[in-house]
């Protein structure tokens, strides 16, 4: 049975993280038709169980370097929603403190580190934190996540291969959405599934159903735990779809509705409270209950944010420079 | 004080600076068993073990964001790029990660990296091995970039950009590694963002960076000796930040100014100068700024037509003349 293995409080959190991201991404999307929110806005949602279920396998001393598509990767690892929303909304209480926007999260105390914008320009960064981690000898691994269309550029391919060649702690996580905003990986790519380009680099690589945060979180926690034993890199592609564009400003013409709605049927947060209830760990009563606790939560983040100050002008040139104070 | 050429000066802060903090290391391609390109890195390997002098593939977009990951982890990398050509491949991590991490994630994270990295012509290493392109990095905020000319101030510099906890973009230069100078035997280090005045005068204000300082030096010897002119010679020495004070103060004595740069001159270090001067130093200049620069062209491979391209002694004392005129 596949929740055997886990304990029904680790099991209601993971659903009610779930509920949480989506319950956010909508407000986000809201707050952003109403000008709350500025610039690019990407959302989680479709995509929920392979946020739950890869970082929910890490310890406190990993580091996760992902893409732009990451409100939900910052609240998984335990970032403050209120500070979450506040930054998209370009608050001196955002997480980044108004610098960064719904892209540039980071959050140095739940190892967050960084949000990135320009496809694949992160997966360096993580070579780097990697190297730190073994040249220190900590027992740290190194989460990268990034799309399907990351794949296809040349630092992907450079840091495979040096992560291979240095032997590194890196769990590269590619999150396969099908869609490189407009492309699907028949268009874009010379392998079909990405996994395969990770053979070329002689490192262990999977495939797994992203819909699943059971069978996300099985894979990745074995994943995890082979780079943390062996000190060598792993790549995972979980294949998964967003339910909505690509970012906010996205007519959705390369896609059919009939597909989208095809894959609506794969709600990974209806597929996790369906097993959860056959395997009586979850009723509706309980669903209600944190559902409509989620709907509170995000509220109150919502109110947070909305209400709290724009950063100073007068700090405008804060940040570009280490002080010497700092 | 001994006499060392610029290349020792580099290896001696390295070797100091990675007894000093062992979160220090190198990073780049053939720094480790080939001893460096240039050899700047020499015995490193040997002495500190493949650990802190790491051999890299060639993946430059992998090694500097290992560089700038490594920092934000809290260790201190020094990125060797084999000249500044190839840094052109990594731009998007310079540019996009280093400079941008620590204002872009609100100051919660910092890079102490350092990029070094020799630039210039002069060996008929044509076009795509012959650039200056400091001044791309010196017009990013984030970034501290230095180029230093004499083997002291290399390894002042040198040591001040490892210590320094941003970013530093740290030139050197192809012709400058077997110079030599007088190099201080006691611990020092040069702060990043100061100007020097490597030669005094009262006539007019030379003012370069790099390996341009020594032709300014000579262009100043001749005009003392064939024109009785008083060059002062200003080092700027630190691109970014700028030691502006430095550079003003010398133009508000000599009056006049003609800035020399191996790079292009469109959109070049002497514009940011005759800006500055135009700005702050408007009511003490005699006559208007004069740019030498390098000519703009690709670099050609056959060697008269490459010293044609480089700013010679001669382009410089002309162009003082005309200033002077």
């Amino acid at each position: 049975m596949a929740t055997a293995t886990q304990n029904k409080e680790a099991l209601l959190e993971q659903y009610r993280m779930m509920v949480l991201i989506r319950v956010f991404e909508e407000r986000a999307a809201q707050l952003y038709t109403q000008a709350h929110i500025g610039g690019y806005c990407h959302l989680n949602i479709g995509e929920e169980a392979t946020v739950v279920g890869a970082l929910t396998t890490l310890q406190s001393n990993d580091y996760v370097f992902t893409a732009y598509r990451e409100h939900g990767h910052a609240l998984a690892l335990g970032s403050d929603p209120g500070a979450v929303m506040a930054e998209l909304c370009g608050k001196a209480t955002g997480l980044s403190k108004g610098r960064g926007g719904s892209m540039h999260l980071f959050d140095l105390e739940h190892r967050l580190y960084g949000g990135y914008g320009i496809v694949g320009g992160h997966l360096p960064l993580a070579i780097g934190a990697a190297l730190a981690a073994q040249y220190r000898e900590e027992d740290a691994i190194v989460m990268c996540l990034f799309g399907e269309g990351a794949t296809n550029i040349g630092m992907f391919h450079e840091s495979l291969n040096m992560a291979k060649v240095y032997r590194l702690p890196v769990l590269f996580f590619c999150v396969n959405n099908q869609y490189a905003m407009g492309s699907a990986p028949e268009e874009d790519s010379a392998v079909p599934e990405m996994w395969m380009k990770a053979c070329a680099y002689n490192m262990p690589a999977e495939r797994i159903d992203g819909m699943d945060v059971f069978k996300v979180r099985e894979a990745t926690q074995r994943a995890v735990d082979q780079v943390r034993s062996t000190g060598e890199p792993f790549f995972l592609e979980a294949v998964t779809y967003r339910f909505r564009g690509h970012s906010m400003a996205d007519a959705g013409r390369y896609r059919t509705q009939d597909e989208v709605r095809e894959w609506q049927q794969r709600d990974p947060i209806q597929i996790f409270a369906r097993k959860l209830e056959e395997e009586g760990v979850l009723d509706t009563g309980l669903r209600r209950e944190i559902d409509s606790s989620v709907e509170e939560e995000v509220e109150r983040a919502t109110q947070f944010a909305l209400e709290s100050p724009a950063p100073d002008v007068a700090d405008l040139y804060k940040y570009v420079y280490t002080e010497e104070s700092e | 004080m001994a006499t060392k050429t610029y290349r020792e000066a580099l290896n001696e802060a390295l070797r100091e600076e990675m007894y000093r903090d062992p979160n220090v290391f190198i990073i780049g391609q053939d720094v480790g068993k080939f001893e460096g390109a240039y050899r700047v890195t020499q015995g490193l390997l040997a002495e500190f073990g493949p650990k802190r002098v790491k051999d890299a593939p060639i993946s430059e977009m992998a090694i500097a964001g290992a560089g700038i990951g490594a920092a934000m982890a809290g260790l201190r990398p020094v990125v060797e790029f084999m000249t500044i050509n190839f840094t052109l491949v990594a731009i998007d991590q310079i540019v996009n990660n280093a400079a941008k991490i620590r204002y872009m994630f609100g100051g919660q994270v910092s890079v102490p990296m350092v990029i070094r990295t020799p630039g210039g012509g002069g060996q008929q290493l044509t076009a795509q091995h012959s650039q200056n392109l400091e001044n791309w990095y010196a017009n990013t905020p984030g970034l501290k970039v230095v180029a230093p000319v004499t083997p002291a101030d290399a390894k002042g510099l040198l040591k001040a950009a490892i210590r320094d906890p941003d970013p530093v973009f740290f030139l050197e230069n192809l012709a400058l590694y077997n110079t030599r100078g007088e190099v201080p035997d006691e611990e020092y280090e040069i702060s990043i963002g100061t100007a020097d005045i490597k030669r005094e005068g009262t006539d007019i204000s030379l003012i370069a960076h790099s390996r341009m300082v020594n032709v300014a030096l000579q262009a100043a010897q001749r005009l003392q000796d064939e024109e009785g002119v008083s060059a002062e010679v200003v080092d700027i020495r630190s691109l970014r930040p700028l030691d502006t004070e430095t550079i003003v103060n010398s133009v508000k004595k000599t009056n006049h100014a003609v800035t020399v740069e191996e790079g292009w001159t469109t959109f070049g270090v002497g514009g940011e100068m005759a800006a500055l001067l135009a700005d702050q130093a408007f009511d003490y200049l005699d006559a208007p700024v004069k740019r030498v620069g390098g000519e703009e062209v690709p670099m050609p491979y056959s060697k008269p037509l490459e010293r044609a391209v480089i700013p010679s002694v001669d382009k410089v004392v002309s162009a003082a003349m005309e200033v002077l005129a």
